[in-house]
């Protein structure tokens, strides 16, 4: 250690240089589907999807792997999106009425979305409200150098594209209308028309457009010879306009649920509608939104529109509907529709090969070409919410073998997608590696999601409903029944936040990824053991329940009941199949699960303490209580009322008391002085005679007791082949953490391969170290002889890995929320160790241990331990040294489902919840990086640059736009012949007193160190075998006299 | 430990006095050893070896203090100069509690407390000393500042005390600005901060353990002080500022702290200064918490892992002798209850840090 104190302090310019050779920060990607979506755009040509959000984030998306996103500089909603077809631009507007032009990039470093130009329609001169020139809608003609712009004032203006340049001499507005034509009164606002509801292009003439008003007047205007050519009167407030392809006819939708059709002929100039028709009437229907009408190969057009429920009845529900013919179908979905667009493949008809709707809660997209226009899975824009997430769990290097079968596993349950949106090209390599993101929602289901590349592949989904009894189980039932109804609904989309019963939600998985062995827990206290199968089973589950309490009295569980489990066998898919069901009782949430698939072997925590169970015997192995005798407050569970119902009983009566004094007080002297008096005696006595200013929040000062409630959490478990009898033989062993940082080891007794069914898997408690800072414990890992964690097991075996070092002294590596601390084994004791919150105040809230390659050769690679805090910034320090390399600010320190969401990749990457729906991919790894990369052919060559930022290479036809970068090798020119100076700069974490200059371990003061516990003295006939509990810590015998 | 070598004499002269008789002698300074030999060689010089005692000193500013463990025994042997005063006070006269009342006492040396009026200020029974709190640093930072070590013992009492954000007033080369800052908002009755009296309601906390607050949020700084609770040094400017240390020389320096390390129990590691170096604080505190009963585990320290070794191949060893104890880490307060009063396991640990 003394090595350390005469190291010079400062930086080392060649450590300077790894480290930027290994360790980068970047948010990548996001995966899942966008919170709060407020706009949809589509651009046919280059077959790219553009949707916007309430928060102003742009995202586009093509073929799987081509992903845009970027973001307005200002916080607004995006209202309406358009494509400048083919030209990779995109146009937006936003709430606050501005318009901003997006290209994508042809850059070399930034990838994604830029912002080119915006725009922002001056209000009237004269005119205080803007309102009148607010935009209401937009028409981007086909052309693409011309917008117009409706707005509420009924003006349309126009804009030259793509500069943006307002073309102020040709702007339209009522008079130019009411001069040319009679348009009757009662279309009339006053002097104007009324805000301009709809603008749709002609589908054959370019200069001819209909102008729709929201008082139900539509104007077929030629902008070139600047004439009304056509006035439809509407007797219904105007929703939305739609041509027919041949723009002979073109349908109208109003607010009362109707829609119209009109035939356009140049000959006369005032026209009535063809038809007219309420599709869910008679009964008053509520308006509808949007209608495309289609013409197909058939003959018979296809009409699709959002909303036009009938008000009373289905007034709540969220629809869109397809006509074709007879054929109607009303797709019901779970959240707001907010928009919708169709594909189109043949040039000749509209011929609509897919319905893709927006909604706010998810994408869908329907096959219109196949019969029963059966749904498309959707290869990204997962709603990863569809139920909410509980739980994550990342794979990283998933061998191909299980990728295979749990992608087959996933196609019994769904076909590949066609996915009909497909523009771009991904030009990103194959991963070399699989990772496979698990997570678990609290409806009891456990979703795959192909986690390799850039779009989030949903993968299989296995559901742990089924196994138990539940409420919800005839509901199918109901669904059958229901087919002859009116209107024909159908269930569509996924998204489904309400869980029938809280207790299947999912709080911990552990997967061997060699086995294919599954551990899955959840809230009630239950533990599934898995197992990947091939085939349809029929099968009884075995159920074994284990007893953490372990007759520890005076406690009384008074949260939920445990699930009952269905009698008899139950059939599975092929996919994961569960064979073992181990009931924690009482059934708390299982708080800490871990897997040994070389063993047999299962360890689970709830709040009360941990077990052991060996899966291949189905025999427990071992209970242990963890509860701290006055913690009452986890036997209660968290349910539990009692607590409070008797705190507030004590309160009010309390009140009641103190009314009854105050009340005599008032009799003897009932004058308002007294009163003021009387409040202000009780101000004093809350806040000191001198304590002038008000103190908004305060915080106590005082060290974790060792009663603190939920002592007894179990927070880590982990399994480790290592030394902890002696140093000469290393074997099984299992760890585990608790809330009150005691940390229990125990050595195990695992029997041979061949033996596993004649003996039984014994457990022994070898040492239990108490943290003296008494902080909850995070993690737990084991470090070979050379620092490098343990390898998984199997990973051995199968020649997957190196060989763990097992001839140096083993350490062990506790990382508690508040400090890293690495011990020796066989004999505990401190060796490193890292007081973060000592130093900076903040706490540990996830760790993981990474290995970062370096990006300048592949052979060079170090361990780290990487820390995301409760403020958000993400540390990584080395292993075995603790010693502090970077630091970046990754999360808001506000966002706590964000914090408590990340996950950790072994690679160095990581994923969090931006939102309930959407998961943001970071890397802190140089040379691991998953990003975009992807090309679009984008045709800029009729159009001129725009204003801002004009392209140079707008004179080639075809543009080729390329973007930065995926897992591969980054440029690393940097890491080469650069200068000493450049080295020695200093890094984000230097101005830190945790930074990598603070060389010297130990430094303030401390004098919290733990308290080791060796049992292994314990002569065998003490044996604590299954029950560690029943040994007082009065027999305990200190480790001097150990095997 | 090397402190008392620092003085430059190898021989400390002692007068001691029991009721009316007075002995002269002299200790080589090398060979002091422990309170409890310092002890036991004054009952046997005053030809008192039965009789339960009480010792106390005469420092350089003529108070009296008690000598009841290594640290303040130390301190005595080190501020003898020339002569070190030391009185023995029969245990059953000064069985209650004995008053600090410094003008009376050095009038008559020993005296009896039959009659206690208004004792200005109590300490508790001499036995129970142990470090509560201490000002350290005074020679190093400015007068208008003051660093305290709150040491929290076990959980008996709460460290007592609440912070709050707040704006404080710093003279800036731009002139007066106003930026954040953390005062204590409430000290609770009873509480650690209020016994020590040098933290009070205002006061402006500017470092915790060495780590400078500013631009740390209130949270931050909560964590970080409860996880150095165990030892916790605030650096705070007093709201206020007329209780401040008067610095003068080297020695009033000195008496300031010595009165601290007297109201408080004496804590040598305190008393030296240039203890800015918070790890230096650490080993300071991790020697006044062992050495109260078992400093011979100190030099052994080079030996334990191989003690260790040894010992890891005996199946059973009886349980061994206090002073050559080789594995303080494991062992249990069952072993050794002699010399661990509550909360043991952290004078086990501290030694495994050195």
């Amino acid at each position: 250690m003394m090595k350390f104190r005469f190291r010079r302090q400062g930086n080392d310019p060649q450590r300077e240089r790894i480290k930027q050779d290994l360790f980068a920060f970047n948010k990548t990607v996001q995966h899942g589907f966008p919170n709060q979506p407020s706009a949809l755009a589509y651009d046919p040509k280059l077959r790219l999807m553009a949707i916007g959000t309430k928060s102003g984030a742009v995202k586009v998306y093509g073929a799987p792997g081509v992903e845009f996103t970027s973001h307005h500089k200002e916080t607004a909603t995006v209202t309406q999106m358009h494509f400048l077809l083919g030209q990779g631009r995109l146009l937006s507007l936003l709430d606050d009425n501005t318009l901003h032009l997006w290209e994508i990039n042809v850059g070399e470093g930034s990838p994604g979305l830029e912002e080119v130009g915006s725009f922002c329609l001056p209000g009237r001169p004269g005119f205080e409200s803007t309102s009148a020139t607010r935009v209401t809608v937009i028409l981007l003609k086909r052309s693409c150098d011309l917008l117009c712009l409706g707005t509420e004032g009924g003006g349309v203006h126009f804009l030259e594209m793509p500069t943006l340049t307002l073309l102020d001499t040709q702007a339209l507005v009522h008079d130019h209308i009411m001069q040319r034509s009679v348009v009757p009164e009662e279309y009339k606002c006053g002097k104007s028309l009324g805000p301009v509801e709809s603008l749709r292009e002609h589908p054959r003439c370019p200069n001819k457009m209909l102008i729709g008003y929201s008082r139900g007047l539509v104007v077929l205007w030629n902008y070139s010879s600047r004439k009304v050519e056509n006035l439809f009167l509407g007797n219904q407030q105007l929703e939305s306009l739609g041509w027919e392809r041949s723009g002979k006819t073109f349908v109208s939708s109003h607010s009362d649920g109707s829609y119209m059709t009109w035939p356009v002929s140049s000959a006369l100039s005032t026209q009535q509608p063809s038809t007219s028709v309420i599709p869910y009437g008679p009964f008053p229907c509520k308006a509808i939104n949007k209608i495309v009408w289609r013409t197909t190969e058939s003959g018979a057009p296809l009409v699709v529109f959002s909303g036009g429920m009938p008000r009373a009845s289905y007034g709540d529900r969220h629809c869109v509907t397809v006509l074709q013919e007879k054929m109607q179908v009303t797709l019901d979905f779970t959240s707001r529709v907010i928009d919708f667009f169709t594909i189109h493949l043949i040039p000749q008809f509209d011929n609509p090969s897919a319905l893709v709707v927006l909604l706010e809660e998810e994408l869908v997209a329907i096959d219109l070409q196949t019969v029963g226009w059966p749904t498309i899975p959707c290869p990204y824009l997962a709603p990863l919410h569809s139920s909410a997430i509980t739980c994550s769990y990342h794979i990283s290097n998933v061998p191909p073998k299980l990728w295979e079968r749990v992608v087959a596993a996933g196609l019994h349950q769904s076909p590949p997608p066609t996915w009909p949106i497909n523009g771009g090209k991904d030009l990103a390599l194959e991963p070399k590696h699989n990772g496979l993101l698990l997570t678990g929602h609290e409806d009891g289901t456990v979703r795959f999601w192909d986690a390799s590349g850039v779009s989030l592949k949903p993968l299989y989904k296995l559901s742990t409903a089924n196994i138990f009894q539940t409420d919800c189980d005839h509901n199918d039932g109901l669904m059958q029944g229901a087919e002859e109804e009116w209107p024909p609904f159908r269930k569509v989309g996924c998204f489904d936040p309400y869980s029938d019963d809280p207790r299947l939600g999912i709080q911990k998985i552990g997967l061997c990824k060699y086995s294919g062995k599954l551990v899955v827990a959840g809230t009630a206290g239950q533990v599934l053991v898995m197992d990947l199968s091939e085939e349809m089973s029929a099968h009884v589950i075995n159920i074994a329940t284990i007893d953490l309490l372990q007759d520890r009295e005076g406690f009384t569980w008074k949260g939920h009941d445990r699930l009952a489990p269905k009698t008899g066998p139950i059939s599975f898919p092929p996919g994961f199949h569960p064979f073992l069901l181990v009931q924690c009782m009482p059934p708390a949430a299982v708080t800490a699960v871990t897997l040994h698939a070389e063993w047999n072997l299962v360890a689970f925590g709830t709040s009360h303490g941990f077990g052991l169970f060996d899966y291949h015997r189905r025999s427990p192995v071992l209970a242990r209580c963890t509860l701290h005798p006055n913690d009452s407050l986890a036997m209660e569970g968290p349910l539990s009322r009692v607590k409070s119902l008797k705190k507030s009983l004590r309160q009010s009566f309390r009140r009641i008391r103190k009314s009854r004094v105050s009340g005599k007080k008032r009799v003897v002297v009932s004058s308002p002085t007294s009163k003021v008096q009387e409040a202000n005696a009780q101000l004093a006595e809350q806040a000191g005679p001198h304590d002038v200013e008000v103190t908004p929040v305060q915080r106590r000062i005082e060290p974790r007791s060792a009663d603190d409630s939920l002592s007894g959490v179990v927070r880590c478990l982990c399994f480790a082949d290592t030394f902890l009898r002696d140093g000469t033989h290393h074997g099984p062993t299992m760890w585990a953490g608790t809330n009150s940082g005691s940390v229990y080891a125990y050595a195990l007794e695992v029997p041979s391969q061949e033996k596993f069914s004649e003996h039984s898997v014994e457990a022994v408690l070898g040492k239990e170290i108490q943290l003296m800072h008494r902080a909850p414990v995070v993690a737990i890992a084991v470090l070979d002889g050379r620092g490098n964690p343990l390898p998984e097991p199997y990973e051995v075996s199968r020649d997957l890995a190196k060989a763990p070092d097992m001839q140096g002294s083993h350490s062990v590596l506790i990382a508690s929320e508040e400090q890293f601390k690495v011990f020796t084994l066989p004999k505990v004791s401190a060796k490193t160790k890292f007081k973060l919150t000592a130093h900076e105040g903040c706490r540990v809230r996830k760790v993981a241990l990474a290995s970062f390659t370096s990006v300048s050769s592949e052979e060079y690679c170090e361990n780290g331990l990487v820390c995301l805090t409760n403020l958000g910034d993400i540390h990584v320090f080395s292993v075995p040294a603790l010693r502090p390399q970077v630091r970046y600010d990754c999360i808001r320190k506000e966002d706590i489902s964000g914090i408590a969401s990340c996950v950790f990749t072994k690679t160095g990457q990581g994923f969090y919840l931006i939102s309930p729906s959407e998961f943001e991919r970071f890397s802190l790894s140089a040379r691991v990086v998953t990003q975009p990369l992807c090309s679009v052919d984008v045709d800029r060559a009729l159009c001129t640059g725009p204003p801002v930022r004009p392209v140079a290479t707008a004179a080639t036809p075809i543009l080729h736009v390329a973007l930065q970068s995926v897992g591969h090798v980054m440029n690393s020119a940097h890491s080469s012949g650069n200068s000493e100076i450049q080295a020695g700069l200093s890094s984000p974490a230097l101005d830190s007193p945790n930074s990598s200059a603070d060389i010297t371990l130990d430094t303030t003061g401390d004098i919290t160190v733990e308290d080791v516990k060796d049992f292994l003295t314990v002569s065998p006939a003490q044996g604590l075998q299954t029950n560690a509990c029943a040994l007082p810590g009065g027999q305990l015998i200190h480790s001097s006299s150990s095997l | 430990m090397s402190r008392q070598q620092r003085s430059s004499r190898d021989r400390v002269a002692i007068k001691s006095k029991f009721d009316a008789e007075y002995r002269r002698f002299s200790l080589l300074l090398s060979s002091t050893g422990c309170f409890q030999d310092f002890y036991q060689l004054l009952r046997s010089i005053h030809r008192i070896p039965g009789l339960e005692v009480f010792l106390e000193y005469v420092d350089a500013h003529g108070d009296l203090l008690p000598i009841n463990n290594d640290e303040n025994f130390h301190k005595a042997l080190s501020a003898a100069r020339p002569l070190l005063r030391v009185i023995l006070q029969r245990k059953d006269v000064m069985d209650s509690v004995f008053s600090i009342d410094l003008p009376q006492r050095k009038k008559k040396g020993q005296r009896q407390m039959t009659a206690k009026p208004h004792p200005p200020m109590l300490i508790g029974p001499p036995k129970d000393f142990r470090p509560v709190s201490s000002i350290i640093d005074v020679d190093i930072l400015p007068v208008t500042l003051r660093r305290v070590r709150l040491h929290k013992h076990g959980s008996g009492r709460p460290l007592g005390f609440y912070i709050r954000d707040g704006l404080s007033v710093r003279v800036t080369p731009q002139g007066v600005e106003k930026v954040p800052g953390i005062f204590i908002s409430r000290v609770v009755r009873g509480g650690l901060a209020e016994s020590t009296g040098l933290l009070g309601l205002n006061d402006e906390i500017l470092e915790v353990n060495d780590i400078d607050v500013a631009g740390k949020s209130l949270d931050q700084v909560t964590d970080m002080m409860v996880a150095n609770s165990r030892n916790l040094v605030i650096t705070v400017k007093p709201a206020n500022q007329r209780n401040n240390v008067v610095r003068g020389s080297k020695a009033s320096a000195d008496s300031v702290d010595s009165r601290a390390c007297h109201d408080s129990a004496a804590n040598p590691a305190s008393l030296h200064q240039g203890n800015s170096n918070a790890a230096e604080g650490e080993s300071d505190e991790e020697d006044s918490d062992i050495i109260i009963e078992n400093n011979t585990l100190l030099p052994r320290l080079p030996l334990q892992p191989f003690v260790n070794g040894s010992a890891l191949l005996r199946e059973t060893s009886p349980p061994l002798s206090l002073g050559l104890q080789p594995l303080p880490r494991s062992t249990t307060p069952h072993n050794s209850p002699t010399y661990r009063p509550g909360k043991g396991m952290q004078e086990d640990g501290n030694i495994i840090t050195l």
